[in-house]
């Protein structure tokens, strides 16, 4: 397939049209397909500088300090074939007062025994924003192992908003593993949705430390399983500054034969701080679904309206500078 | 005309006899009220009817349109046109306005699903994209809850307390959509042991240990359920039992 092509084929698997993405001299692209960088489109302030590995790509991406990115940089990576390796490692500083949004479209539509790993390192500057959205779409086989691993740092005042959502395809084995830091007054967000099936495994660790005064935290983890699925959620919470405050919050619905198994841990260590969490493993709840049927919607209808919604929750939620979600497609929009 | 029959229901719930014998006719394109107090059976008579999980393992029957209709699920007697609205709608996490109203409006457009939030009192623009969860006060739910139901053009509605927990405004709101609801020709059964909302209905049945003990005006109801039941603790009832006399 031509470069062209794969690049069709990819944007098409998520449901975007490459057209109305090129044609928008504001908005930033960085393309991967494979070990390739397709495609890159800068605008003023980001600096990408990537470098071709055996089996993926190494990339450094900065946003100089004080540039406001007005629209989110839109990332997509993936691999069109049925089998193979990817290998991302990351290093991405956005430096102080900067602020910028980045959309990551993540496919493999037709895996059948694909390997994706990404290691990234982020600095999020003083008084910086990053929020970064990972949207999955994976094919209905289920052969794929996604390895997402990542430290963050976020400086003083600093905000930082991550969300990766799986909830198309099937998942394959999924190991997400985020370790933050915190610092004086920063604000971050973490949150994960993933829709498990067949004999899907999940992993999720997220490891945030409050460790600056007045920092603030939230995990957020939603899992939805289904037929023989599986999934460990460890979210681990620690305050240790004057006036840290933070949320665990983990929910996990399962069917069938699936099993979930969620092991918060909240951890503070210093008087003035204050971390709570929140649990809750079970079956679809008895009154919605009474409810939706009570409306016409068939058993299968209504749990799945009530998986969609739990999924989508973080979507209705606190969104990122700049991003948005319009019905079921990523839009790109003026800050 | 008949459009719903229970016929000698009784159901027993933990060995205990919720329903006892129950036997009501409601009339199509009507305003039912049932009230009676707390433990009458109301609310269980609603749950029967709309076949929630527990309540269909009972003696009698329950006519729809003169068919029974004890055997069919919930969403099969949706899709014939029997809805409920609970005393305590459910919530949604992440679920939006927009999907709850869609879901009971599937052939018909967004417009409508504008249309009945306006119906119930509620700005489109400020709800739709608004999640069903805890962030919505109990009026705006109860009112989201109707606005679905107006949705649904339902040819039955039970409405479970529909007074419980709102305000004055919210209160208004949900009787202008009882008016809605009559001018569609739906048939209604309240379930309420309030005055005020008995006043809205046609009928009245009043329950008391889940027998009916009387039937007719709203207002003969009303003075008999006000000056008899509420100092009565079911007390008459019990002892009228007790002597054998007929209670209907």
């Amino acid at each position: 397939m031509s470069d062209n092509s794969l690049l069709q084929a990819m944007y098409q698997s998520v449901g975007i049209n490459p057209h109305t993405l090129w044609a928008q001299p504001d908005v930033a692209r960085i393309e991967i397909h494979a070990n390739q960088v397709l495609g890159v489109h800068l605008v003023h302030g980001l600096e990408v500088d990537a470098r071709q590995l055996d089996d993926g790509i190494e990339a450094r991406i900065l946003v100089t300090k004080g540039t406001r990115i007005a629209k989110p940089i839109q990332v997509c990576f993936g691999m069109i074939p049925d089998n193979g390796v990817q290998r991302i490692i990351l290093e991405i500083v956005v430096e102080d007062d900067a602020r910028a949004g980045v959309v990551a479209h993540c496919t493999f539509p037709n895996a059948r025994n694909i390997r994706h790993e990404m290691d990234a390192r982020l600095t999020i500057g003083r008084n910086a924003e990053y929020a970064y959205i990972e949207r999955h779409v994976h094919g209905a086989e289920g052969g794929v192992v996604v390895i997402p691993r990542s430290k963050v740092r976020v400086l003083e005042g600093g905000r930082y908003h991550t969300d990766f959502e799986l909830i198309r395809g099937r998942v394959g084995q999924i190991d997400i593993d985020i370790e933050l830091v915190g610092e004086a007054h920063s604000t971050s967000e973490v949150a994960a949705r993933v829709s498990g099936s067949g004999d899907d495994r999940i992993n999720i660790r997220e490891v945030a430390h409050l460790a600056g005064a007045y920092a603030r935290g939230v995990l957020q983890t939603s899992v939805a399983l289904r037929h023989r699925a599986e999934a460990m959620v460890h979210n681990t919470l620690r305050a240790s500054a004057p006036y840290a405050r933070g949320h665990v919050d983990c929910k996990e619905i399962v069917q069938d034969q699936a099993v979930a198994k969620a092991v918060p841990v909240v951890e503070v260590t210093h008087p003035k701080a204050h971390v709570t969490h929140e649990a809750a493993i079970g079956s679809v709840d008895s009154r919605q679904l009474e409810t939706l049927m009570s409306r016409g919607l068939s058993e299968d209808e209504a749990v799945d309206l009530i998986i969609q919604g739990l999924l989508l929750k973080g979507r209705s939620g606190s969104q990122p500078a700049g991003v948005s979600y319009q019905a079921d497609v990523l839009s790109v929009t003026s800050s | 005309m008949t459009i719903l029959e229970l016929k000698n229901v009784t159901l027993c719930l933990d060995g205990k006899r919720i329903l006892n014998d129950l036997s009501i006719e409601f009339w199509q394109g009507h305003i039912h009220a049932l009230i009676g107090p707390n433990g009458a059976g109301k609310s269980t008579t609603a749950n029967v009817i709309m076949g929630l999980s527990g309540y269909t393992d009972f003696e009698g029957d329950v006519l729809y349109q003169g068919r029974s209709i004890k055997g069919l699920t919930i969403d099969q007697r949706a899709r014939l046109g029997i809805t409920l609205a609970w005393q305590e709608p459910a919530r949604f996490e992440g679920l939006s306005v927009y999907s709850f109203i869609k879901a009971a409006a599937r052939n018909s457009g967004d417009a409508k699903v504008r249309e009945v939030l306006r119906q119930v009192g509620l700005d489109p623009e400020k709800y739709l994209s608004r999640s069903v969860d805890r962030t919505l006060s109990g009026g705006e739910r109860k009112r989201i809850e109707l606005a679905s139901i107006l949705a649904m053009q339902p040819k039955l509605v039970l409405l479970d307390e529909p007074d419980s927990g709102i305000d004055v405004e919210a209160l208004e709101r949900i009787f202008d959509a009882l008016k809605l609801l009559k001018q569609q020709g739906t048939t209604v059964i309240m379930i309420t042991h309030s005055l005020a909302v008995l006043r809205h209905a046609e009928h009245a049945f009043l329950l008391c240990c889940g027998r009916l003990v009387s039937k007719g005006a709203v207002d003969k109801i009303a003075n008999y359920f006000q000056q008899r039941c509420i100092p009565c603790d079911h007390q008459e009832l019990k002892l009228r039992e007790a002597e054998g006399l007929n209670v209907g």
